[in-house]
């Protein structure tokens, strides 16, 4: 499986981009904005599209629409809580704006296929060049270390916003700050999995690993942990089986994952009520 | 306390917030070891005097000062209780978890794993001991009462050794005998630590027997006193400017009867910053 070049540069951008999403996933789930993740994947599609209808760069459209959205995000945020309709409708809208840039784009000749289109939505981990994978390393190393110099106080933040504000935390300028560092790690994982498949890979192992552990550096450390197991499970099952594209894979396994934390948890939890019960 | 023998010492402070004046040269004092209650209707300006103190409001004219300093430089030395806040059912987040962010969540990077004497958790552990909550501290706070939660939350604030306690509304969501019970601890870390408190209530009766003073504001000011003094027909009908009776029950409760709510409500009480 490691002879093929694509397959190296997969497993070597998949673990950096798997841990980068789940250390990610793993405010997201605490902070309760899982929902943010998906709007930026709705951007991120919209981005791309865009970038390869006027010609530039794709990653570059990824990276400038992710980031410029988290900010407006998070800068509205701040002051008004945006209701369900209006998210819903600002999305929506988003990804009509893709589908135009994308018939531009298939007109315009060069994606006259549609695949650009396809790489977008679904990811295309198998198809990385050697630059491709360095500057997803690159990415998710210094997301991953954003993440962590801002981990306590970012906890603390999310946890208790008014008491971690009385201590000097900034609590506003910490949730901007995660905001792009979620901006350009969904950028970044979309190359791999897809905008649509974007959210399994970010929210599941989160999840799973909120439920597994009980020390909150520890359940960090396992959601990135469970989010790079998915991905090499997920790159080993496709290889194994060529017609499963990696990216359905990867989010099957992660999803798994979720799914045995959920009934693993739900299991402790009977027992120690049946045991409260019984004492 | 380097000079300032008081915990708080504000004099003819005025406070303006987004145009709206709510208090009116309000003079208050806070001795060391103080148990302190803060009464008044919604919007008379109670929060505003832990937002005051912790430098998060700032005085239109007057002056603070806090331990000896300027408001807003003495919060190291200040434990702060917000006005209740729940935790999602669902967080699986630790009592234990939570009082050490009390202690070092304002620093910067991840703990990392530690071989030998931890004398963070040590204290961690010490104050979560001092509340009582030692039986279910490492289960996830989501799972426990709101009594249960409100004395970690205590463990929180107090985990640096302040030397002020401030809690908003700490007996509020709470029934009868988690009151008596959260108040009782209040007032023996009061005692026993010799922390100065500073209490919002809503019901001056839980902790009526435990008060050194009472602050009463209404009418953009506030007087205070001990309560038998402050909690009287005379004070409260000057105090309102309207006729208030205050009347004693056998048991020694005292009700406020005819207590005007405040003209000026907006959000006041319920502005959870974030």
């Amino acid at each position: 499986m490691f002879a093929h070049e694509f397959m190296r540069n997969a497993f070597v951008a998949g673990t950096f981009t798997g841990a980068a999403c789940g250390l990610v996933g793993w405010f997201l789930v605490l902070r309760a904005q899982v929902f943010a993740g998906d709007a930026l994947s709705h951007v991120a599609f919209t981005g791309a599209l865009a970038a390869a209808a006027f010609g530039i760069d794709v990653r570059i459209g990824l990276f400038v629409a992710t980031i410029v959205v988290a900010l407006g995000m998070g800068g509205l945020g701040e002051r008004a809580k945006a209701d369900d309709v209006t998210i819903g409708t600002v999305f929506a809208w988003i990804l009509g704006l893709g589908a135009l840039f994308m018939a531009i784009f298939s007109r315009s000749g060069a994606g006259a296929d549609g695949a650009a289109a396809i790489h977008v939505l679904f990811g295309s981990i198998l198809g990385l060049s050697a630059t491709d994978t360095w500057i997803a390393v690159g990415v998710s190393l210094a997301a991953m270390g954003a993440l962590l110099a801002i981990g306590r106080p970012l906890i603390f933040a999310s946890l208790d916003p008014a008491v971690a504000a009385a201590q000097g935390v900034r609590v506003g300028l910490l949730g901007l700050t995660f905001l792009v560092i979620l901006g350009a790690t969904a950028a970044e994982a979309t190359q791999a999995v897809g905008a649509l498949l974007l959210l399994g890979l970010v929210a599941a192992p989160a999840a799973a690993a909120h439920r597994l552990a009980r020390n909150p550096y520890r359940s960090l450390a396992l959601a990135a942990a469970l989010a790079v197991a998915g991905v090499w499970g997920g790159l080993a099952f496709a290889y194994a089986v060529p017609r499963v594209p990696p990216s359905t894979a990867i989010i099957v396994l992660a999803s798994l994952v979720y799914l045995a934390a959920a009934g693993m948890d739900a299991g402790f939890r009977g027992e120690r009520i049946r045991r409260a019960r019984e004492a | 306390m380097s000079d300032g023998r008081h915990a708080i010492a504000i004099s003819d402070a005025t406070v303006e917030i987004n145009g709206h004046r709510i208090w009116n040269d309000v003079s208050v004092t806070v001795e060391p070891g103080e148990f302190v209650a803060v009464l008044g209707s919604n919007g008379a300006g109670k929060s505003t005097l832990l937002k005051v103190v912790l430098g998060l409001v700032p005085l239109r004219s007057g002056t603070a000062t806090v331990c000896g300093r300027a408001p807003g430089e003495a919060n190291a030395d200040i434990g702060y209780l917000p006005q209740r806040r729940t935790f999602d059912e669902s967080s699986r987040i630790r009592g234990v978890d939570v009082v050490r962010l009390g202690l070092d969540g304002s620093r910067w990077g991840v703990p990392l794993p530690r071989f030998g004497r931890d004398t963070s958790r040590a204290r961690v552990d010490e104050v979560i001991e001092l509340v009582g909550a030692t039986e279910y501290a490492r289960r996830p706070i989501g799972s426990l009462s709101g009594g249960e939660q409100q004395r970690l939350l205590i463990a929180q604030a107090l985990v640096r050794k302040p030397r002020l306690l401030m809690l908003d509304e700490p007996l509020d969501s709470l029934d009868l005998p988690n009151q008596a019970g959260v108040a009782g601890l209040i007032q023996r870390i009061c005692r026993d630590e010799n922390v100065a408190v500073l209490l919002v209530a809503h019901d001056v009766n839980p902790i009526l027997s435990y008060l050194d003073r009472v602050i009463y504001f209404a009418g953009h000011t506030a007087v205070s006193g001990s309560p038998r003094e402050v909690i009287t027909t005379e004070t409260l009908s000057r105090l309102y400017g309207t006729e208030i009776e205050v009347i004693e029950t056998r048991d020694g409760r005292l009700v406020v009867v005819g207590q005007p709510e405040a003209p000026f409500v907006h959000g006041h009480r319920h502005d959870h910053a974030h």
